[in-house]
């Protein structure tokens, strides 16, 4: 998956769909993960790098971050690459 | 380059709760680029805040309600027109459009111009027309019927599932969830403003509009949308920002070219539980947030007038997209001597 390119993203967090006109915020390790999707991470590299970094357990963090991944899905924030960009 | 000066007469000066477009139209004309304007207000009542707003409202004059009829207005104008010289009327209130398009031949022979919609689509885009506006244009419209009558609402229930929404002829909305209701907002709203009453199913989503101006021949000159981010307890938007809705433009410009529209216009949008647009309603003149156009780059006063005034207005292609606007109340301080001249000369 990757974070639709239409989508405006501060390094503070704040991100914004121009299409809808919703805006949203995200934590600092939020941030942190999207940016590892728009570079391009699978989630098992985003699992490691993250409960490396700071040292949690992997079950633990799967589940949140399928978790944030269903979110960033929910409100039409991401896509996966088969998908066109609406 | 010596710009000229236009006297530019403008209703909808009751910046209030439930505001006029009035205000924020001045504030586009004022910051016009092709030409310096002298606003002259004009107002209903002698308390709406706009005639004391002296940096944006150079003079202002009462004039009859339309209830009073077109030839207390025409004379009222003349009135005015003797005055102030005035080049273009800006009229802001749907109920008041009717009385300016069947005036709009004497007003030109007086040297007044304006840029309306015609009465036929003045007409069609009516709420108790609406359902029939969209199948004739394609446009989805959900489901309305006009009733005349308070028996007629014991019948809904065949037609409609509740909740449904009851709205007023020209003003005014609430949403029933059962026929008491339905009577209750009926006779509220009848009382009101008058018969006949709408009702409209409901649709629950995300409410969006879109302000733009059509030329008559079917282009449309400027089009921005909004999502409403601040809904008042009145169904207005106290603050929205500007999106780029691909969608929402499309439906715009199919609006614009297949009625033909003349002069400023919203389109009231909700999107449905499917991502479906559905058109709630037409307004034909510019909105009380018609400002949030001027401030992404489209001033849609200023095009108006221009139309009006037969020049070629070139059509405005892009915005700023994500810029906000967020409504204040203001107290001004007046003295009563400004109030006095106004109720008992109708001038200030």
């Amino acid at each position: 998956m990757r974070i639709k390119k239409s989508i405006a993203i501060s390094e503070s967090g704040f991100m914004f769909n121009p299409i809808t006109g919703e805006s949203f915020t995200v934590n600092p390790i939020g941030f942190e993960i999207i940016q590892m999707i728009n570079d391009g991470l699978e989630s098992a590299q985003i699992i490691e790098t993250i409960c490396k970094k700071y040292q949690i357990d992997p079950q633990t963090f799967d589940k949140d971050l399928t978790d944030f991944t269903g979110m960033l899905d929910n409100h039409h924030l991401s896509q996966h690459h088969d998908q066109e960009e609406a | 380059m010596i710009r000229k000066k236009l006297n530019i007469a403008v209703t909808g000066l009751n910046a209030i709760d439930s505001p006029g477009p009035g205000v924020a139209v001045i504030r586009g004309l004022l910051e016009a680029k092709s030409f310096d304007t002298n606003i002259i207000g004009l107002a209903y009542e002698s308390l709406e805040p706009g005639i004391y707003m002296h940096n944006l409202v150079s003079k202002t004059y009462q004039v009859p309600y339309p209830s009073a009829g077109v030839d207390n207005l025409l004379s009222r104008l003349e009135y005015i027109h003797h005055k102030e010289h005035l080049d273009v009327i800006i009229p802001n209130f749907d109920a008041e459009l009717y009385s300016y398009i069947k005036i709009e031949d004497d007003l030109k022979a007086m040297g007044i111009n304006v840029f309306l919609p015609t009465m036929t689509q003045l007409e069609e885009r009516q709420k108790i027309n609406l359902f029939d506006f969209g199948q004739k244009y394609g446009i989805r419209v959900p489901k309305s019927k006009a009733i005349f009558e308070i028996s007629e609402i014991y019948d809904l229930q065949k037609e409609f599932e509740m909740p449904v929404v009851v709205k007023g002829k020209f003003y005014d909305a609430g949403v029933a969830s059962n026929i008491d209701q339905v009577k209750s907002l009926y006779k509220k709203i009848s009382n009101k403003w008058g018969l006949p009453i709408i009702i409209q199913e409901f649709i629950s989503g995300t409410e969006f509009n879109i302000t733009g101006l059509g030329d008559g021949k079917g282009n449309t000159i400027a089009a921005v949308p909004m999502r409403k981010q601040y809904i008042t307890d009145k169904g207005k938007a106290w603050g929205g920002i500007s999106i780029a809705d691909q969608t929402m433009l499309d439906l715009t410009y199919h609006f614009v070219s297949s009625t033909k529209w003349r002069g400023g216009f919203e389109l009231e949008l909700m999107k449905d539980k499917n991502n479906e647009f559905n058109l709630l309603e037409i307004n034909p003149r510019m909105p009380a947030w018609i400002y949030l156009a001027v401030g992404v780059g489209q001033n849609i006063p200023e095009a108006l007038v221009q139309m009006a005034l037969g020049d070629k207005v070139t059509p405005f292609t892009t915005y700023s997209i994500g810029k906000m606007f967020i409504r204040y109340a203001w107290d001004m301080i007046v003295d009563i001597s400004e109030f006095q001249k106004i109720s008992t000369t109708g001038e200030l």
